[in-house]
């Protein structure tokens, strides 16, 4: 008997079954909850795409799950003539990618100003940044619109050219000159984040630079730059899909021109009478699936860098 | 010659300036300018005219008739407050649950990380969340058997929870929570990220030496790393609420104040009392939470 019993503990002293019982029991559990959340930010994205690709009959046979019976691209076309697809594809890339340079550009130099290049006044500055993050854009939405639309830089303009003004709205103008001067959309953020990292940036690297007779805007973008990728590629993916999202500087700043999200919304009367609610609001799934497609396909390719990259980013530091 | 004789010091404060004059340019241009702006149409009309606009002095007016003669403001206001105080909360505990998760090793851990930070990029949009719910309509159809399950799920957690002595209100709480679990996933990626980011931060020394002194997973997870984020709480807790009212009735509202019925002034009114209500609901959770807030320094 007593051998046993010290057999017993020595064999609980060896594989602790109390704790591995814990352990697995936290692995099941840790699993089934990632396997859940999983589920339910993929199931609408699949649902959508299983739907996209249903003809009419198989709306109302319940059946059908997830594979379409009667396999069918009739509402993509639908969506694609209804949202004038290429033309609208066309700006709202080349709004995104010009923008997301610009203000990548500029708020890279202002971030770097602020951690580096303290000048009289420049704490004040980064608190009104600060506060350009926190005043909804609704507050200045007006005299912004006004803005643009009597457009005349201190009067400049009307020095130059003898008008009073210029009107810039259905243009691309307005987004080129706020990205180009860091006050696009959510640009606060991406100059707090590039401040975060530029920080952390150590001194002597930039003391070597000089003193290898570099200057100050060579060492920017010689030496600071190459080093700040990770926080380069965060800013990168946020405002080109923030920017592709957009709705709201859209809709205020171009009414003619067509861009993916203005299209969207637009989208239900652009089918015209459809007597079936159930089918338009599947042909609108259709149009939102087409506005995602081009950035999932971007996220496909550059998720695994970017998911590296905010790590390392010292958004926290 | 004159360059020669500024110092380094100077120099870099000059380079500083330029290197920050888009951002002055912008600043005044395109925020402070429009902000008084906005702030003097608030207590005037403006007309549109042929040569530009012009405005007419009303003193407070925009603001009395906004409680007193408008039917939508009060109420779509008090809507989005009551809304973001219910999501906040869950956003953050749930992001925090998320990143600790996240951290872990496991297998398919990148895929994981992927798959939920898919939301950063699909669900920012207003547009997005607008189709969801016709959508859900849709589909309610062709896979009803999943909504039917989940009201029945919730129904008998609410029951459970009742059951076990728990507050009535609580466990509502709880329970439309669990229902509104997508809309909380679909907004806390940002978040998600920026706690994985600071559980990244921490020096594993810090668990190590915890360990050696006897302590279990939940003990450092409350005295180590929990401290530990409470600064990131509190960026967290800042951004989901401006994140939060950068999507709701009131913002269309505003917006359509401004372009469909061209009452500027009121639309401008509207804007400003808004603002207000945000900046007072950041103040107060900042220094309600930043006193709690632990520095590691």
């Amino acid at each position: 008997m007593k051998l046993q019993a010290a057999r017993m503990s020595e064999w609980i002293g060896r594989k602790s079954p109390a704790e591995k019982a814990k352990l697995w029991t936290w692995i099941i559990v840790r699993t089934l909850l990632i396997l859940g959340f999983c589920y339910i930010i993929l199931f609408p994205l699949f649902l959508r795409l299983s739907v996209a690709f249903r003809s009419k009959v198989d709306i109302y046979d319940p059946t059908v799950l997830w594979i379409p019976r009667h396999f069918t691209f009739d509402n993509l076309k639908i969506a694609i003539t209804a949202t004038k697809y290429g033309s609208a594809l066309l700006n709202t890339f080349l709004i995104s990618s010009t923008t997301t340079i610009i203000q990548l550009v500029a708020c890279a130099l202002a971030g770097y100003a602020f951690a580096k290049l303290k000048f009289k006044g420049s704490g004040l500055l980064f608190g009104l940044v600060i506060f350009t993050i926190v005043v909804p854009p609704q507050t200045i939405m007006i005299p912004l619109y006004l803005t643009y639309r009597y457009f005349d830089l201190f009067g400049a303009i009307k020095l130059f050219t003898g008008k009073s003004s210029v009107n810039l709205i259905d243009t691309f103008w307005p987004f080129l000159i706020s990205s180009g001067t860091a006050m696009g959309l959510k640009n606060g953020l991406y100059i707090y984040i590039f401040r975060q990292f530029f920080r952390g940036v150590p001194k002597e690297l930039e003391e070597a630079s000089f003193v290898d007779g570099a200057g100050i805007f060579k060492t920017f973008y010689r030496i600071v730059l190459p080093n700040a990728v990770p926080a380069i590629v965060t800013v990168l993916l946020f405002s080109f899909v923030w920017q592709w999202n957009d709705s709201y500087y859209v809709s205020l700043f171009l009414s003619k021109v067509k861009v993916l999200s203005t299209q969207l919304t637009d989208m239900g009367s652009a089918l015209g009478v459809e007597p079936d609610p159930v089918y338009q609001s599947m042909l609108l799934n259709t149009g939102v699936l087409l506005m995602m497609a081009p950035l999932i396909i971007l996220y496909l390719f550059v998720q695994r860098y970017f998911v590296e990259s905010v790590e390392r980013t010292g958004l926290v530091g | 010659m004159r360059k020669k004789s500024l110092s380094l010091e100077q120099r870099k404060a000059w380079s500083g300036v330029v290197f920050a004059l888009p951002l002055i340019i912008g600043m005044i241009m395109l925020f402070l300018l429009p902000l008084i702006q906005s702030f003097r149409f608030s207590l005037s009309s403006i007309h549109i005219v042929e040569s530009g606009f012009a405005t007419e002095y009303k003193g407070f007016a925009n603001y009395i008739s906004l409680f007193t003669s408008n039917p939508d403001y009060p109420r779509s206001l008090t809507e989005s407050v009551v809304n973001m105080i219910v999501n906040v909360p869950i956003i953050i505990i749930f992001s925090l649950f998320v990143a600790v998760l996240l951290n872990q090793k496991f297998r398919g851990r990148s895929l994981a990380r992927a798959i939920f930070f898919l939301p950063v990029i699909l669900a920012s949009s207003a547009i997005a969340n607008l189709d969801i719910s016709s959508f859900v309509g849709g589909t309610a159809l062709s896979g009803g058997g999943e909504a039917g399950a989940n009201v029945l799920q919730s129904f008998e957690l609410k029951k459970m929870m009742l059951e076990s002595g728990m507050g009535p209100g609580i466990a509502n709480y709880i329970t439309g929570a669990v229902d509104r679990i997508y809309e909380i996933i679909s907004s806390s990626g940002v978040q998600i990220l920026i706690f994985l980011a600071g559980l990244q931060s921490i020096s594993p020394s810090l668990y190590e030496a915890s360990r050696i002194e006897g302590a279990t997973g939940y003990e450092i997870f409350w005295k180590v790393t929990f401290p530990m984020m409470t600064p990131l709480v509190l960026t967290n807790l800042v951004y989901s609420i401006i994140d939060s009212f950068s999507s709701n009735k009131i913002n269309t509202l505003i917006s359509q104040t401004a372009f469909k019925t061209f009452d500027f002034g009121l639309s401008a009114a509207m804007s400003w009392v808004y603002f207000i209500v945000v900046a007072f609901i950041l103040l107060l959770s900042t220094a309600l939470i930043s006193r709690k807030v632990f520095y590691y320094d």
